[in-house]
């Protein structure tokens, strides 16, 4: 077992990407993210890898897009006004298919809104965000180790299926220090793939591009992508449940308010109430199958979010009537305790 | 019978999408002819723009890129980045470049970044059917000026080459035309000068090339020539804006 290191998320995460074999990174501050381009723009340097400041958020989506088009592994990092920018090269890219990471480190908005952790993205997130009919695989870590190993895992699940793939993490989780294990070996020999733009040589040359102008070439673009969409809904859901089993109320909570709902499942069973926890670690694919089989067994869901109720939506659609769904949360920065927790699970069990 | 003259080899063998009379063709294969005597065809990934030339990947016969309207500038950043010993240039319009992909376009400058562009200026967005664009000349009617480009209104062409020579990352600017065969040899040697200086890792080169747009701008394509010449080039004059290739 290697030791263990007590770091910020957003550090973690740069280690995990960087075991990975992340050859470029390409940023632009903004809170609460720094951490990622101040760490890496040392860490890359001395590596011998790539590491450029851009003038824009979207300059440096479209950096990563550069970049990832040759096949080199290669991520952005920003926060919510900042993903907003990035949404451009992200449409361009789930239609170019091209795999590259983004991670979003979710502060308050709408707007400008303010630099306390948030989730208020979760729409922005696995709804599509940019223009035209796309998915992005979301991972949703809520640790600094998964911050570590989510980053370390992204790039294989993007190459996997040629799409971006985003981490949607949180300033709490980005921000808070904890012991990781940095475990994972280091990546390093790459095969060319037969779509990498690498220079003609000994071959005809290639193309990647979205505009599909021919008559219904497009349409059939379109149909892949959807194909391939789901076959990442059938492989690669994750989820993690917590004292679900004879539970009466279910909390649904990612990210940092799977922690305080952990907590408050914990008090709650102290005091007799039969709460557990389904925690989806993919926010797409959203472990809908798994919600409605609990569903079948008659518990009732409450989403617990940082957000005025978006994650929310697909936790109805999951459970389809089947029992009461409600929502318990708080957005531009304030946070849910576990003590309101207990006292909604409470307010449902009646 | 002896073959003295042949298509390069880093044209594809497409029929262009271009309008009869445009300038892009000539540009294409001026840009083919020199990857092939610099022999970098086999290690050249080009990008793309959203404009006239947004299916370039059709015509050029090595690796090309798509990148969002405005965005080649920093697609090729990453590109070039990521693989310095291939050999990258993208070819852009004067919306792409000098509205849209204005911030690119400069900080790709401003870093010295080892790429070339090559920069087709025909005043107005052909692609969408002749609106105004940033290097649309005082007067000049477009699909969005009907009374004529007033700089009260809406401002006064850009002159690219000479806001980028302000830069110290900038290595070589020159503005060039193709209306008549001498300026077409001209703009060939200024684009072969061009990619030199970014084999020879000198940084960032551009070149302009004053190109004609007859069917958007609503004129035969000889009449649009003269235009180029009487008119057009008296805005953007010709020739080398910045030259420190050889500076110690």
């Amino acid at each position: 077992m290697s030791k263990k290191v007590l770091v910020k998320g957003n550090v973690a995460l740069c280690e995990g990407a960087i075991a990975a074999g992340l050859k470029s990174y390409f940023g632009y501050p903004i809170t609460p993210q720094n951490e990622v381009p101040a760490y890496l723009s040392r860490k890359m340097v001395e590596l011998n890898r790539v590491f450029v400041q851009a003038e824009s958020e979207i300059a440096a989506a479209n950096m990563v897009l550069g970049a990832a088009v040759t096949g080199a592994r290669a991520m952005t990092s920003s926060s919510s006004p900042g993903i907003s920018l990035k949404q451009e090269a992200i449409s361009y890219m789930a239609g170019m298919q091209i795999p590259a990471l983004i991670v979003n480190v979710q502060r308050g908005g709408p707007g400008l809104g303010n630099i306390s952790g948030s989730q208020s993205d979760y729409f922005q997130a696995v709804k599509g965000g940019g223009h035209g009919d796309y998915k992005l695989i979301v991972l949703a870590p809520n640790s600094a180790q998964e911050m570590y190993e989510m980053a370390y895992d992204a790039f294989d699940l993007a190459e996997k299926y040629r799409t971006p793939v985003m981490i949607l993490a949180d300033g709490i989780v980005g921000q808070m220090m904890e012991p990781v294990e940095f475990n994972k070996p280091e990546r390093k020999d790459f095969v060319e793939k037969d779509w990498h733009l690498t220079g003609c040589k000994g071959r005809h040359p290639r193309s990647v591009q979205s505009l599909l102008m021919k008559d219904g070439v497009l349409e059939r673009h379109n149909i892949n992508l959807q194909e391939k969409y789901k076959k990442i809904s059938g492989n690669e859901i994750q989820f993690e449940k917590f004292m679900t089993d004879s539970a009466e109320i279910i909390i649904a909570a990612y990210g940092i308010s799977s922690r305080i709902a952990k907590s408050a499942v914990k008090l709650a069973r102290k005091e007799g109430l039969k709460a557990g926890l389904l925690r989806p670690k993919t926010l797409w694919p959203f472990p809908s199958n798994e919600i409605s089989l609990l569903a079948d067994s008659g518990a009732k869901f409450l989403s617990v979010e940082l957000s005025h109720g978006q994650m929310v939506e697909d936790v109805r659609l999951a459970v389809n009537g089947k029992t009461q769904v409600e929502f318990l949360g708080k957005a531009g920065g304030a946070i849910v305790t576990e003590r309101e927790i207990v006292a909604k699970i409470k307010e449902m069990i009646k | 019978m002896e073959k003295i003259l042949k298509k390069p080899e880093s044209l594809k063998d497409a029929v262009l999408s271009y309008c009869p009379g445009c300038g892009h063709g000539i540009i294409h294969r001026l840009a083919a002819e020199c990857i092939d005597e610099l022999g970098v065809r086999e290690k050249t990934i080009a990008v793309a723009p959203v404009g006239c030339a947004v299916f370039a990947y059709d015509y050029f016969n090595f690796d090309v890129t798509e990148a969002p309207h405005g965005r080649p500038p920093a697609v090729a950043t990453g590109i070039k980045r990521t693989n310095p010993d291939k050999f990258v240039f993208t070819y852009q319009g004067d919306g792409d470049i000098a509205a849209i992909g204005m911030a690119e376009t400069i900080h790709a400058a401003n870093r010295g970044e080892n790429i070339t562009i090559i920069f087709v200026n025909n005043a107005n967005y052909g692609m969408t059917g002749g609106q105004m664009a940033p290097t649309t000349l005082i007067g000049q009617v477009t699909e969005t000026t009907p009374f004529g480009r007033d700089p009260k209104r809406e401002g006064y062409p850009i002159h690219l080459c000479e806001l980028l020579a302000t830069l110290e990352g900038t290595a070589y600017l020159e503005r060039v035309s193709i209306y008549n065969p001498q300026n077409i040899i001209k703009a060939k040697k200024a684009i072969k000068k061009a990619f030199q200086c970014q084999i020879e890792g000198k940084g960032f080169s551009l070149v302009e090339v004053i190109s004609n747009c007859p069917v958007d701008w609503g004129m035969t394509p000889l009449d649009s020539i003269k235009w180029v010449e009487d008119v057009f080039i008296k805005t953007f004059p010709l020739g080398v804006v910045k030259d420190k290739i050889n500076a110690k």
